[in-house]
């Protein structure tokens, strides 16, 4: 029979390991959703342009982070950028800049698709208007291309948050750090990554509860 | 007002425009028709560069829609424009619709644009709705908020393509009112559509294109009394049957 013990997991323990990591993690996910979506949607507006010289770059980035592994990614940018930049990064900002270049290659591909969603004529409309292309995109596509894609870049963002654990690779402190730490100081490894696993999917799973009922609330609008 | 000069356009190798020459004055109604995939809806979308095309020219009020050097955004802001399918920005309310493009083309204060579209949604009847979203007006209402829409950026002429061939039947009166409204006030209008009626009441000329050419060029008692050509003559026969 395994023998749980979960007495160790006093409030000082969790102020003292986990709420530092907790707050990276949630930081993590913030920034890299509001730069990769940013980051992306230029990406996807470049792909959409029909100039060669901006759809291949576009493509090129796109296609090479979507076929890296993730955990490689964070490991090779924490390693080269110091070799390049001539000084040591650290590793939060260092996984903080690597997840807004990683996810915006995702954001990317959804923001495309939503873009694509948006009928011609309501291009046509703007231009007809005398708008330009940036007020057309900015007024009339990407408002509602950012609106019909609404759940779907919410479950990437669950997804990012699930992904912000692979850190561990380079040894930021996040949430599952944390766990990881007071796991080893207090020598019951078990508990703390059940907890640590509990958590994540309270987390993860409310969050797609809401992106559902987002969902029905869009679909009931339109 | 508009002179369109042997204008010309292919699709790669699919050529839908050939050598299309005609001209609108100011103050006057032309109606364009034609069977579907005659070209008629390519040719208006030339007018405000919409459409690209290879050969040929237009000049809008003497300015060159064909000169890479002319700016469009500024021509186009005041040629009005009302599509087949409304495209009013179903993520705006009505008043936002009518107002946004008079603040953010034409530089007009927000107060200025929301009286004078709310003045053009009292013209077409429907002041009672400008809070409201695009969906949930009817089609031949969103169609009276897009002319309104149009007109609110004081176009020196519109261009009307298809405005009734979306709508239900018991609609596209309400449409055509309105439509009529602007012709007889002397606005210089470009329209193509299947409305006979509205080209008899209203019209001054009607083009009849078939396969991407201009077949027949000619005033409307002509056109509806002894039209020259024989695929006019059966285009005629066949819509005017029932």
């Amino acid at each position: 029979m395994l023998a749980l013990d979960f007495a160790f997991f006093t409030p000082d323990v969790i102020s003292g390991y986990i709420v530092k990591g907790f707050i990276f993690s949630l930081q993590l996910t913030l920034v890299a959703m509001i730069g990769g979506i940013v980051l992306g949607t230029l990406l996807a507006l470049m792909r959409l342009s029909g100039k060669t010289w901006l759809v291949m770059p576009a493509a090129a980035y796109v296609n090479t982070m979507r076929s890296v592994p993730l955990v490689m990614v964070i490991l090779w940018f924490f390693l080269l950028i110091p070799l390049v930049i001539g000084r040591p990064l650290g590793a939060e900002t260092s996984a903080l800049i690597t997840f807004t270049l990683f996810e915006a290659a995702y954001y990317s591909e959804i923001m495309r698709a939503g873009i694509q969603s948006v009928s011609r004529g309501q291009v046509a409309a703007g231009y007809a208007l005398g708008m330009t292309y940036r007020q057309t995109m900015g007024l009339i596509v990407l408002p509602q291309a950012f609106r019909n894609m609404l759940p779907v870049l919410l479950t990437q963002t669950i997804i990012l948050f699930q992904d912000t654990s692979l850190v561990y690779a380079i040894g930021a402190y996040d949430l599952l750090k944390g766990f990881e730490i007071a796991g080893k100081n207090f020598n019951r490894p078990v508990e703390t990554y059940l907890v640590a696993a509990v958590l994540y999917f309270i987390i993860s799973f409310s969050l797609s509860m809401l992106v559902r009922k987002l969902q029905q609330r869009i679909a009931i609008v339109r | 007002m508009i002179e369109i000069k042997n204008i010309s356009k292919w699709y790669g190798a699919f050529r839908v425009l050939t050598d299309c020459t005609t001209q609108v004055e100011k103050g006057e109604v032309i109606v364009v028709c034609g069977p579907s995939g005659s070209g008629k809806s390519t040719l208006i979308k030339c007018v405000n560069g919409l459409e690209a095309f290879q050969q040929g020219d237009i000049f809008v009020n003497g300015t060159s829609v064909g000169d890479p050097k002319t700016n469009l955004p500024k021509l186009r802001s005041h040629v009005g424009m009302v599509f087949q399918h409304f495209e009013l920005f179903p993520h705006m309310t009505i008043t936002e619709n009518l107002s946004i493009a008079q603040v953010k083309v034409l530089g007009r204060s927000r107060d200025e644009a929301n009286e004078r579209g709310m003045k053009l949604l009292d013209r077409v009847g429907l002041k009672q709705h400008a809070h409201k979203h695009p969906g949930q007006l009817s089609g031949g209402q969103q169609q009276r908020v897009a002319i309104a829409r149009a007109l609110s950026m004081d176009p020196i002429c519109m261009l009307f393509d298809e405005p009734t061939s979306a709508l239900d039947p018991e609609m596209v009166n309400e449409v055509l009112d309105v439509m009529v409204q602007l012709a007889q006030e002397g606005m210089t209008m470009m329209v193509v559509t299947h409305e006979m009626g509205f080209a008899r009441k209203v019209s001054n000329r009607v083009i009849f294109m078939d396969q991407g050419s201009i077949v027949e060029d000619a005033t409307k008692e002509d056109f509806f009394g002894k039209p020259r050509s024989e695929r006019a003559q059966q285009f005629l026969s066949k819509i005017l049957s029932h």
